[in-house]
């Protein structure tokens, strides 16, 4: 037999593919690994109930919550906050970011002063935000677009700058004037990198959603999960932590079908 | 072998016997262009140095020589992508002053969008020009039949090999209808095999299409094979050392490489190009 074609030796070649069955067995795995850690420390009372609650408890705590209809309402106060924010964000962080990667002067304007507000620590500013704006919808809206719109910006920047000169070099000699030049060249070029970039932030719109709510909120996820500790129901802040993860796969794996849908030219 | 400076009323092929041929109107005409830039060290590097030549109406003319010559170099200051240090370019009477449709490009990397079809690539122009539905149709049905892609209108760059992208970047050049069409070592990046195929297409769209063309190369035999007209350039600083014509008939065939006359025309531009070399 030749050595390369068993699956379990492509497993450990690097750089190979394997078939599909593997690939979904090795992911089904992981789940049942960790599902698995969790039911024994629970049901095998290693970790009592009161700090790790039983996958049976949380589905009973998610049973609970949707009779009542509390939870729906709370994941759709999360989602309604992380829209807002992570769209208004984006419909501007991706002009701009595009403006910025092609001209450099937009560049030498908004650079220096993108890349210190990027470093500074978004939940430094919750206490200004609650303070300026209270804490309504708006102070969470404003928490998640502090959050990504500055880092949205520099990596479109990048984007559009890594665009081939001599694409837009191509457009000029067919005709194009600037303004062509960058509606159709540069911006469906980056059209790729900008999905990536909404993929990922998208991914950190949803932990400062988390960070606001856990400071003021009177509804979502968070709030959820601070109120559930005061009650000491561990199985509901399992709850509020599995659902986030599982809108933040949902999310994840929609950018994923629209980039194969919208970029198919760039897979 | 010597300049042979009669050669235009034997070109064109079929239209050869077209009186005023030779009196050809110029197309392109290089007016003492340099081309000077500073180098990271604080001085100056001249890549052309006061270069000047004249392409008439409907000539193939061809640059060759040594890298960085500044063959490329006078293309991109041609089709308006530089701004010459000193001189001008005039194409047709008009001096060039950016880039424009009257100047199409052919590159040696590959340019094509790669987020459009084949189709709407060789379109890109014409959409830019505001050119009708219909028409476009039309225009692009007959390039992409001229340069035998039909049956790829539909597909993306990323399913297409090195040769057919190239052959879609000339059919994308010419459905602009351009006053010359300039190519910048468009078969440089292709395989031998390829290369030879591109060229005898090209000779054969160019027969139909008759642009004035000015082409890039540093393959000697590419020159004679696809050139009415060669200007041999030479390096530090980049300028024409020699101007020939190339007394082959057209239509021209890929055997014809073999021919005598080929030959020791492609000796001459040799020991041109390799001048000052020798011990």
């Amino acid at each position: 037999m030749f050595k390369r074609s068993s699956w379990l030796n492509r497993c450990i070649t690097p750089k190979t593919s394997l078939p599909m069955p593997v690939v979904w067995s090795a992911s089904a795995l992981a789940w049942a690994l960790m599902i698995g850690l969790w039911a024994g420390l629970s049901y095998g009372g290693v970790v009592p109930a009161m700090f790790l609650p039983t996958p049976g408890a949380v589905v009973d705590a998610a049973l609970r919550l949707s009779r009542d209809g509390a939870l729906s309402e709370h994941v759709w106060a999360s989602l309604e906050v992380v829209m807002v924010g992570f769209i208004v964000s984006s419909v501007v962080a991706v002009p701009l970011g595009l403006l910025m990667g092609s001209f450099r002067v937009v560049q030498a304007f908004l650079e220096p002063v993108v890349t210190f507000i990027r470093y500074l620590p978004v939940t430094s500013f919750v206490p200004l935000f609650i303070l300026w704006i209270g804490i309504g919808i708006e102070q969470r809206v404003s928490v998640i677009i502090f959050g990504v719109f500055f880092q949205q910006l520099v990596m479109i920047a990048d984007v559009s700058r890594g665009i081939s000169r001599d694409l837009v070099d191509a457009s000029y000699t067919l005709g194009s004037n600037r303004r062509d030049a960058l509606v159709h060249v540069i911006a469906p070029a980056s059209v790729p990198g900008i999905l990536d970039t909404l993929r990922v932030t998208m991914g950190w719109a949803w932990t400062y959603l988390v960070v606001a709510e856990l400071v003021a909120a009177s509804s979502g996820l968070g709030y959820l999960s601070l109120k559930a500790m005061r009650g000491f129901q561990v199985d509901v802040i399992f709850l509020a932590i599995a659902v986030i993860g599982l809108l933040g796969l949902i999310t994840d794996q929609l950018f994923r079908l629209i980039r194969l849908k919208v970029a198919a030219w760039a897979q | 072998m010597g300049t042979i400076t009669a050669a235009s009323n034997r070109f064109g092929g079929v239209a050869a016997g077209q009186a005023g041929a030779s009196q050809a109107a110029t197309s392109l005409k290089i007016d003492s262009v340099s081309l000077r830039y500073p180098t990271p060290d604080g001085g100056v590097f001249t890549a052309l140095e006061n270069v000047s030549l004249e392409v008439k109406d409907q000539q193939f003319a061809v640059l060759v020589g040594p890298s960085g010559c500044g063959k490329s170099s006078l293309l991109y200051l041609t089709a308006g992508l530089a701004e010459p240090s000193g001189g001008q370019i005039f194409v047709n009477g008009k001096a060039v002053d950016g880039p424009g449709a009257d100047r199409g490009m052919v590159f040696q990397a590959y340019t094509l969008f790669p987020w459009l079809t084949v189709r709407q690539n060789i379109e890109f122009g014409l959409k830019r020009r505001k050119v009708g539905a219909a028409e476009r149709k039309d225009i692009v049905g007959h390039y992409l039949n001229e340069v035998g892609l039909t049956r790829f209108a539909d597909n993306y760059s990323k399913q297409l090999s090195g040769g057919m992208k190239q052959r879609v970047a000339i059919a994308r050049a010419l459905a602009n209808d351009p006053q010359i069409l300039l190519m910048d070592e468009p078969f440089g990046a292709l395989d031998s095999q390829t290369r030879l195929q591109m060229q005898q297409l090209l000779l054969k769209v160019w027969e139909h299409s008759k642009k004035t063309v000015l082409f890039v190369t540093h393959d000697i035999d590419e020159a004679i094979l696809l050139g009415d007209q060669i200007f041999a350039m030479g390096a530090r600083p980049g300028r024409i050392k020699k101007v020939l014509d190339v007394p082959i008939e057209r239509p021209r065939h890929l055997d014809m490489v073999m021919d005598p006359g080929f030959i020791s025309m492609k000796k001459e531009i040799f020991h041109l190009l390799h001048e000052g070399e020798e011990h």
